[in-house]
């Protein structure tokens, strides 16, 4: 009865194996298993988006994927998307525009608009308003959120023009 | 001119810029370690078995099903739980709430702690707990404001408003040309911080560290001494940031209680981590409000009388009323003036402090109810209010320390084009054939101050270090109060290192009341000051010092460098003056706190006023806010950046109040059906648009040294009437309760 | 959560065989492992029937039919160009749903499966029919202003919370199943039940049945010019719907030739009504008859508690998304779906 399972994850390009409950949420996994601890549980019933991160190139929300499910997946974190040394353009964004209060919702923030802006490079304050809608600021800093990820799409759209 | 300005060549190099978030690369990359980030080896996990009854008795737990379950280490219960030094049912000291843990088997509100399950890990607590499987005596709830019969709180204390009343209420209201006579309600709301409660225990002797969110860190560290039978020292803190806290992490709950019993009780480190519907219970709430409000004027517009009476529910067990009719103080200039205050006891959680409380709750039905009496009047809303503006606090006839309100009004009204509003309501559409609709209210908020000490340091190598246990919950403290104390030393921002956030620096008060930027910064503007005046003794009393003989207030410190006031080419370095002394650090103390011949002379508030353009479907009454525009005064500005944020984010907190939150309890039983974040609605980044931010420059040479008032939570003043009144004004319907929702304005269709 | 089995089958028939009474299929998650986190459900056997293959492809029929396999993602469908030229109102009832989070996880399938949002029954404290079979129902007289107003009974008074299923049933989908006893088609209007006398039997599935395809006539596209998917809410994004309606007309000659409306939030499925429909065919397109026969549509309905908004507010969101329909589909998805707001959100 519900003997542990051998789960292979890649988290942010390293491979992780660990014996793991079926029952247990990749949420944990990446928190109290890898001691990965940017994404955050705020409500554990995927309304709140702290949980956010990317699988197998997709936002997801990870307190509603049991691990198992995510066996064999490739995750990627806040940690994943850049470091203090090495701020992806979003982050830097969120910075200097002050698209943070608290902080807390921050990493699913991010890590949602990475693939908000892959799937959109030019979005209108529409866009990111609707797309962003599964992350909630209680503080609540919505204008800065929008302010950073109109920002860094242009930035993203402007280097890519400049490489082209 | 003001002792602001006397202090400037202090000022201007940090505070009042925009400096970005010293935290930003922390809170982007995740590196911010929030208190259930923290992960000590040989942890335990416990989750707390919340009662499913609102009102009875626990008659049995399965402890044995528990135990059973792979994993489980202990399941603490009243019947094992080991002693507390502290009763939890006493009120040791101020913000001391009574709470649960497990004192007895009693049951007084739905989602109190009845027993904790401690696991290796998170899995296997939250099952073990499931499989408690309690059983229960229980009785018939008492709910709502109708609940139980009101009673009248007695009157100072947190929580305890009283009534107040000011001038010969009946004679205003027979004076009256005029009257409105109006009942507005407002429901539970919870602070629901993104963050849940959490914290990581970790006891080594009679010493405990405590990896907790905290809004007010050494008293906290008082507090859980007192409670655990130790002294205060033996008590370490670590809150570096908090997922936002409101006002619930300003109070100790019964579950973090048990968890840092726990620890205790097994000799291992113990997490904590509140699930959402657990929010719904131990850590306090906002609680509903009935408030009935008189108005009336005289042929002139002016208001003979303003009487306001509030009805809100607490629990049985404890008393937090809240102080909405208070809203009615200090702002409008009416003849005669009451705020009059009642509790009905309910079996809910004890309700404590919540983002502007009171005056959130208090405002939205005096703004609405100012917007009624003065399409009554026939006049334009922001002309009544204007008819009715106060230059000296009414009622007690105290200057204000500053009042940039009539500028906020100007500023604000422009800014949105308030000019030409028709004052009947459904005039306007838009192009889609939209109802469109305008309304503004007034923003106040009392500019308190706690009490603070700070210590700064300059060092031999001409750096500074200061400290102070102050609590950033998302506000900017790093930030901000980094900024005040850079500039107290006279030091760029780079050559300081600002230390918060711990138990073991000094107390910075509370992180409330929209008070920490002036309590924590005005002790480190202090303690700064000091330092530089016993640099400035070294330096000016040494004959081998440029400075010599210039005495201290013959010098300014800017840019880690000592000045003659007089002559700017006479200077030198706290570097070289530190080492020719011998090189010993040079260390201030300060404090602020506000006396009570400051409290009497002036009446401190933060102004503001906000203008609302609301959006409504003519047949199916979806409602939008489309336009939000606040202008707001409240003294000095330390970082624009921080402050513009604080102010947004309060005007959606009264976006959210106005529209959305609204704890629903099922009155048989008395829990709450909507206790996660898909019932519980807060708005959502769709939710917003075309929101502005004016801050309006304002002088205060009165409030404290900085002249700083707050800004975190005016912005829900005002605002949550501004768009009730909007509403009105698009549709007619007069919707005299809150949340405003689709099938209030169906039914007055 | 209660200790479970958890199995990756290889195949369909693999899948179908590894289940028993007390097992549950996992597609996406997003419903189910919420259930399981409240203890509401508390399957010993979980079979991810997530990467199952071949049931994740959008395909063109011979007959000019669209068959949609169970387990494309609700972003893959609505975003797919072809799929939603033919079917605007439900790419636009899928972009309206959830977040973007969600609508990555969720499948065509798990939203049909998707279960009732009733607070009575997520919460294994309260009474539910639903959950367990005679159990009482909690919500009767409880907090009910999200519950139906039609199709109900004192055994179970739950909505069916569902946008994509409404434009479904307006468009006669057929739900194509298998199962122990082998494959079967099982039309729209029949696939989720009232509650009757067996409100824990929530669809016409079988035990262990499970859903392979969802399939579109050529004659559901065929109202594409004209068919709109509108939803009210509780705020602007990110919410269940108080009512939605989905409606899809085809006009010649300025007269309508079909008409096709069924409304959501009202009921245990969503709500279609042949009499309101036939009303409207031969007619030109009028806001009038747009209320008239939105009146037909909530003839039958009656508050199960504090709901009675509903009735009226169902007649006119009837009548709106006619109206829109009949206007023409939008040229573009509305950057806030299904909203009334729609393109002017922000402007």
């Amino acid at each position: 009865m519900s003997k542990k399972m051998q789960i292979t994850l890649t988290v942010n390009g390293e491979t992780q194996e660990l014996l793991a409950e079926p029952r247990e949420l990749l949420i944990y996994v990446l928190r109290e298993r890898l001691n990965i601890t940017g994404p955050h549980v705020g409500c554990e019933t995927s309304h709140c988006g702290a949980c956010t991160v990317t699988m197998d190139g997709k936002s997801v929300k990870s307190c509603t994927v049991f691990a198992a499910q995510a066996n064999g997946a490739e995750i990627t974190t806040i940690e994943g998307i850049g470091s203090p040394d090495s701020l992806h353009v979003l982050q830097n964004a969120f910075r200097e525009h002050h698209g943070l209060q608290c902080g807390f919702c921050t990493p699913g923030m991010i890590t949602r608009a990475t693939k908000l802006l892959e799937d959109n490079p030019n979005p209108t304050e529409e866009d990111v308003r609707f797309g962003m809608a599964g992350n909630l600021c209680r503080c609540t800093g919505y204008q800065n959120i929008v302010k950073s990820v109109l920002a860094a799409a242009t930035e993203l759209s402007a280097a890519k023009e400049a490489a082209e | 001119m003001s002792d602001i300005l006397a202090l400037a060549p202090r000022f201007g190099s940090n505070s009042g810029q925009s400096l970005t978030r010293r935290d930003g690369v922390a809170k982007v990359t995740g590196t911010a370690t929030f208190a259930a980030d923290n992960h000590p080896d040989g942890l335990l996990y416990a989750v707390y078995v919340p009662a499913t009854i609102a009102r009875g008795t626990v008659t049995h737990l399965d402890v044995a099903a528990a135990k059973a379950h792979p994993g489980v280490v202990e399941v603490i219960t009243p019947e094992n739980r080991p002693p507390l030094a502290g009763d939890p049912d006493s009120k040791p000291f101020m913000f001391a709430f009574r709470f649960e843990a497990l004192q007895n088997n009693t049951v007084r509100y739905a989602n109190q702690p009845i027993a904790l399950v401690l696991a290796e890990t998170f899995e296997a607590a939250t099952e073990g707990a499931r499989l408690l499987n309690p059983l229960y005596d229980a009785q018939q709830p008492r709910m709502g404001l109708d609940g139980d019969a009101p009673f009248t709180p007695e009157s100072g204390g947190l929580g305890l408003p009283g009534t107040t009343v000011h001038g010969d209420i009946d004679a205003g209201h027979a004076a009256s040309a005029q009257d409105i006579d109006v009942t507005y309600e407002t429901p539970e709301q919870y602070h629901n911080a993104m963050e849940t409660h959490a914290v990581v225990a970790q006891w080594n002797g009679d010493h405990v560290t405590l990896d907790i969110p905290s809004q007010a860190i050494v008293m906290q560290r008082g507090a859980f001494g007192y409670y655990f039978g130790i002294p205060p020292e033996n008590v370490t803190i670590r809150s570096p940031y908090l997922g936002g806290g409101f006002g619930s992490k300003a109070i100790i709950n019964g579950p973090q209680i048990l968890a840092i019993l726990a620890a205790r009780m097994t000799g291992r480190p113990v997490k904590l981590m509140l699930s959402r519907d657990q929010m719904f219970g131990p850590s306090g709430h906002r609680g509903a409000t009935r408030q009935r409000l008189r108005i009336g004027i005289d042929t002139d517009h002016r208001m003979t009388v303003l009487d306001h009476n509030s009805l809100a529910t607490t629990s049985t067990f404890d008393t937090f009323v809240e102080s909405a009719a208070n809203a009615s103080q200090g702002l409008y200039a009416a003849g005669a003036l009451r705020s009059a205050h009642q509790g009905v006891r309910i079996d809910a959680g004890t309700p404590g402090p919540v983002r502007a409380p009171g005056e959130a709750p208090g405002s939205a039905a005096l703004e609405c109810a100012m917007d009624e009496m003065a399409y009554k009047a026939g006049i334009d809303p922001l002309e009544f209010r204007l008819k009715n503006y106060a230059e000296t606090e009414p009622g007690t006839g105290k200057p204000y320390s500053s009042k940039a309100l009539r500028d906020c009004y100007a500023q604000g009204a422009a800014r949105f084009g308030w000019a030409g509003r028709p004052l009947a309501p459904r005039q306007m559409t838009d192009e889609n054939g939209m109802l469109v609709g305008w309304g503004m209210g007034t923003a106040l908020f009392a500019a308190p101050m706690f009490a603070a000490q700070a210590r700064a340091v300059l060092r031999p190598d001409g750096t500074g270090l200061v400290e102070t246990a102050a609590s950033d919950m998302g506000q900017g403290a790093w930030t901000a109060l980094a900024q005040i104390a850079a500039d107290s030393l006279g030091l760029p921002m780079d050559r300081i290192e600002f230390r918060s956030g711990t138990s073991d620096l000094p107390d910075a008060g509370i992180a409330g009341g929209s008070a920490h930027t002036a309590t924590a910064g005005g002790a480190l503007h202090a303690a700064g000051t000091d330092a530089i005046r016993r640099l400035a003794e070294l330096a000016t009393g040494d004959p081998d010092s440029p400075l010599y003989g210039a005495g201290n207030a013959g010098v300014i410190a800017r840019d880690g460098r000592l000045h003659a006031r007089d002559d700017d080419t006479r200077s030198e370095s706290f570097a070289d003056i530190i080492t020719r002394a011998g090189g010993a650090e040079v260390e201030g103390k300060g404090s602020a706190s506000r006396t009570a011949e400051a409290s009497a002379a002036h009446a401190m508030y933060s102004h503001g006023a906000v203008f609302a353009e609301v959006k409504v479907d003519p047949d199916l009454f979806q409602i939008r806010v489309t336009r939000l525009v606040g202008a707001f005064a409240a003294g000095r500005i330390i970082n624009p950046k921080l402050t513009e944020s604080q102010l947004m984010g309060g005007m959606i907190w009264g976006i959210s109040f106005a529209l959305h939150e609204e704890a629903r309890f099922d009155q048989r039983t008395g829990r709450i059906m909507n206790a996660d974040l898909a019932g519980y609605h807060i708005p959502v980044n769709a939710d917003v648009s075309g929101l502005e931010v004016i801050t309006v420059h304002e002088d205060d040479p009165h409030v404290n040294p900085l002249g700083i008032k707050g800004v975190g939570e005016i912005g829900i003043t005002g605002t949550v009437g501004a768009i009730g009144n909007a509403i009105w004004h698009a549709t007619g319907t007069r919707v005299r309760h809150f949340p405003i929702r689709i099938p209030d304005l169906l039914t007055g269709a | 959560m209660n200790l479970f089995d958890y199995l990756r089958p290889a195949s369909v028939s693999d899948a179908i065989a590894a289940w028993q009474p007390g097992a549950a299929y996992l597609g996406g998650g997003t419903n189910l492992v919420d259930l399981m986190k409240t203890g509401a459900l508390q399957p010993g056997k979980v079979i991810d029937i997530a990467r199952l293959p071949g049931l994740d492809r959008i395909e063109s029929l011979p007959d000019g039919g669209t068959r949609i396999g169970a387990l494309v993602k609700n972003s893959v469908l609505a975003g797919d160009p072809d799929f939603a030229a033919a079917f605007p109102m439900i790419a636009e009832a899928l972009a309206s749903g959830a977040s973007g989070q969600l609508r990555n996880a969720a499948t065509l399938g798990g939203n049909l499966m998707q279960r009732t949002r009733c607070v009575y029954f997520q919460d294994p404290h309260s009474a539910c029919n639903r959950r367990e079979s005679g159990n009482g129902c909690g919500a009767l007289g409880g907090d009910t202003q999200n519950h139906a107003v039609l199709g109900w009974n004192d055994a179970c008074i739950a909505t069916n919370p569902s946008d994509l299923c409404v434009p479904l049933a307006a468009l006669d989908a057929v739900v194509e199943t298998q199962g122990p006893n082998g494959r079967r088609d099982i039309a729209f209007a029949d696939f989720h039940r009232l509650p009757g006398d067996t409100p824990e039997r929530e669809t016409a599935l079988e035990p262990g049945e499970l859903i392979l395809a969802v399939r579109l006539s050529s004659n559901a596209a065929a109202s594409y010019q004209n068919s709109r998917y509108l939803k009210l809410r509780e705020r602007t994004s990110f919410a269940f719907a108080l009512v939605s309606a989905a409606a899809a007309l085809q006009l010649k000659d300025g007269r309508i030739t079909e008409a096709r409306l069924a409304i959501g939030g009202v009921a245990a499925k969503p709500w279609r009504v042949p009499a309101a429909e036939a009303l409207m065919l031969g007619q030109p397109p009028d806001t009038d008859l747009f209320r008239r026969a939105a009146a037909v549509a909530l003839e039958d309905a009656t508050p199960s508690g504090n709901n009675g908004y509903k009735i009226d507010l169902a007649r006119r969101i009837a009548a709106r998304s006619l109206a829109l329909a009949a206007a023409g589909t939008p040229t573009r998805m509305p950057a806030l779906p299904a909203s009334v707001f729609g393109e002017s959100a922000h402007v």
